[in-house]
């Protein structure tokens, strides 16, 4: 086991600084002077050659590539092109802190229900219940974050006028005075995941309902709700470990849609506004914290699913023993 | 399914509803220029924000702009950036996918991680990545999309392959000396055939969201150009005084989007291949 997750977490390396890679080239090597893009056409020379000596274009981009990094993971993070004299690891900390807190309340209610509605669907499936449920997660699949987020918005925050529909208080709030602006972003968040999770949740389900050793347990007489909640919900909710993985992992890139649509003061918000800014070393800083997230996840997911299911630990076992 | 015509898949209600949906969507981007009632982008700044009226049936935007006429030409947009985006990730995936699982060995090796730090990278995150470096416009969403979205089918094909490349058809093609390029069309396409139909068919649908979510974010196609999303976006500071502007839009993605992920769930039921999670 130990060696499974020294790996796992070794190759989450690897893959960390190709994403690193394909980060900077994508932001920097790309075609065109970057001073130029970040400024525009009509910038002075002066200005130009200042932000060229700030980026440092002059020197070979592997060598800015290895320097970025190497700061990176000191601790130095740059400052923001844009917010002249604003560190950037000061600027994302309180970000990070806000959308922490709307997507672990978002992800932790969203979580909850899809596997409560998924497993009811799975096993009363065919049922009202379940193709209701089953349509109304293919439905909430299929609008886009923002047509949700502005949908809440228009109901509860315009025609009912019960929540703010944007948020106006300060990055700097604390938990209280932003969570009334929190609950309608976390809603749209819970709704997008709930639908996806929801499906993987009820087919997996289906599956071992249909299992031979459901089956079994049925002919020996075990009674049915011993069967759902140990025979069933136990081996269903393992393969879905990944999926909600994913969607947990999805929600990083779902909190930059439904944060600017709210105006909520997170990473996702700061990030469009560094884009549009063309704020380079703040949009790879983000970049690469989103990346450290997602992988994070997903290594946890591939440990927890381990762990969890004795079968796959056991062959690890042996093929590390060999 | 005991079907007495075997050969024809059971379609269900919201199955049939999907296709027709998304024919509908098809007739309007394909017949825009006969159906829609006026130029998208004329400014009429005398009729802005109308309500819904028998003059303009969704109303007008801040700048007179019938809203109507640009939900129907912002299907072709939309229709053009996906379908565009979708049939090259394929190709271009499949092509990819079966090279690197054909030749195997340190090439396979090398992709595979980057494709798996490519994956690593949340969509939306890549796709502004992308942005920043090379700016918007129809052209930088295409390959915005088709970076995002390949690697996943390359990642489909490979292992599809993967499964093919040991077996007797194509060891005997091998060994018949055939070339890799007859190998690769005779013998590995039709059998990746389906998958790819697949693996297009959900991949349209998610282009489709992530183009209208980035359009909406200010990064897409560029004004005047009639998107829905960037529709939803210049309209929404006025939901309260005038919400056809928001609203019709909001509801052409969101049917484009379901009929799709219908069609798409149908056409992988027919060739029996499991859909799985968003990729």
């Amino acid at each position: 086991m130990a060696s499974y997750v020294f790996g796992r977490c070794f190759s989450a390396l690897v893959t960390l600084f190709v994403v690193a890679a394909i980060i900077f080239v994508a932001t920097e090597v790309l075609p065109g002077d970057v001073a130029t893009a970040v400024l525009g056409r009509d910038a002075t020379p002066k200005r130009l050659a200042a932000l060229r000596a700030q980026l440092q274009l002059d020197r070979p981009a592997s060598a800015r590539y290895m320097d970025w990094l190497y700061a990176f993971v000191q601790g130095d993070w740059g400052y923001s092109l844009a917010r002249p004299k604003q560190a950037i690891l000061p600027l994302i900390g309180e970000r990070v802190r806000n959308t922490l807190w709307l997507s672990g309340i978002a992800g932790v209610i969203g979580v909850l229900l899809s596997l409560l509605l998924g497993v009811v669907a799975g096993l009363k499936r065919n049922t009202w219940f379940d193709t209701l449920v089953s349509t109304l997660s293919l439905i909430g699949m299929s609008l886009p974050e923002f047509v949700i987020g502005s949908l809440l918005m228009l109901l509860f925050g315009v025609i009912w006028a019960l929540l703010p529909a944007v948020t106006i208080v300060q990055p700097q709030a604390t938990f209280t005075a932003l969570f009334p602006s929190m609950i309608l972003p976390a809603v749209t968040l819970v709704i997008v995941m709930v639908a996806y999770i929801l499906r993987m949740v009820r087919s997996s389900v289906i599956d071992v309902a249909h299992s031979d050793y459901v089956q079994m347990a049925y002919l020996k007489g075990v009674p049915h709700r011993r069967v759902v909640w140990h025979h069933i919900i136990p081996n269903a909710l393992i393969p879905t470990i990944n999926a909600i993985a994913l969607t947990v992992a999805w929600l990083i890139g779902g909190v930059v849609v439904v944060e600017t649509v709210f105006n909520f003061p997170g990473i996702g918000r700061l990030l469009t506004s560094a884009v549009s800014d063309r704020d380079l070393p703040l949009v790879q800083a983000l970049g690469l914290v989103g990346a450290v997230f997602y992988i994070g996840i997903n290594i946890v997911a591939d440990i927890a699913t381990l762990w969890l299911t004795p079968r796959l630990r056991t062959q690890y076992w042996r093929v590390a023993d060999e | 399914m005991s079907s007495s015509r075997p050969w024809l898949p059971h379609i269900s209600l919201p199955t049939l509803i999907g296709i027709v949906l998304l024919a509908i969507h098809l007739i309007m981007a394909i017949g825009a220029p006969w159906l829609a009632p006026y130029p998208p982008n004329t400014i009429d700044t005398n009729n802005a924000f109308q309500a819904p009226s028998s003059q303009h049936v969704f109303g007008t935007d801040r700048y007179g702009r019938d809203i109507l006429a640009r939900v129907i030409y912002g299907g072709q947009v939309a229709l053009v950036i996906s379908l565009a985006s979708a049939v090259l990730s394929v190709l271009l995936g499949g092509l990819i996918g079966v090279i690197v699982a054909y030749v195997g060995g340190i090439v396979d090796e090398i992709t595979m991680r980057v494709i798996d730090a490519v994956i690593s990278i949340p969509g939306i995150l890549l796709l502004l990545v992308i942005v920043t470096g090379l700016g918007t416009g129809t052209p930088v969403i295409i390959l915005a999309m088709v970076l995002s979205y390949m690697p996943g089918v390359i990642r489909v094909i490979r292992a599809t392959v993967q499964e093919y490349v040991p077996r007797d058809f194509i060891v005997a093609a091998r060994l018949r000396g055939e070339r890799v390029s007859d190998i690769v069309w005779v013998e590995l396409l039709p059998n990746i055939l389906d998958v790819l139909c697949v693996e297009f068919a959900m991949r349209a649908s998610w282009i489709v969201l992530s183009v209208s979510g980035l359009s909406f974010l200010g990064f897409g196609v560029n004004p005047p150009t009639p998107d829905w999303g960037l529709m939803v976006n210049e309209n929404r500071a006025v939901l309260v005084l005038s919400p056809w502007g928001t609203i019709f839009p909001m509801i052409a993605v969101a049917t484009l989007v379901v009929s799709l992920n219908v069609v798409s769930d149908e056409i992988a039921k027919v060739f029996g291949i499991d859909r799985g999670v968003r990729r």
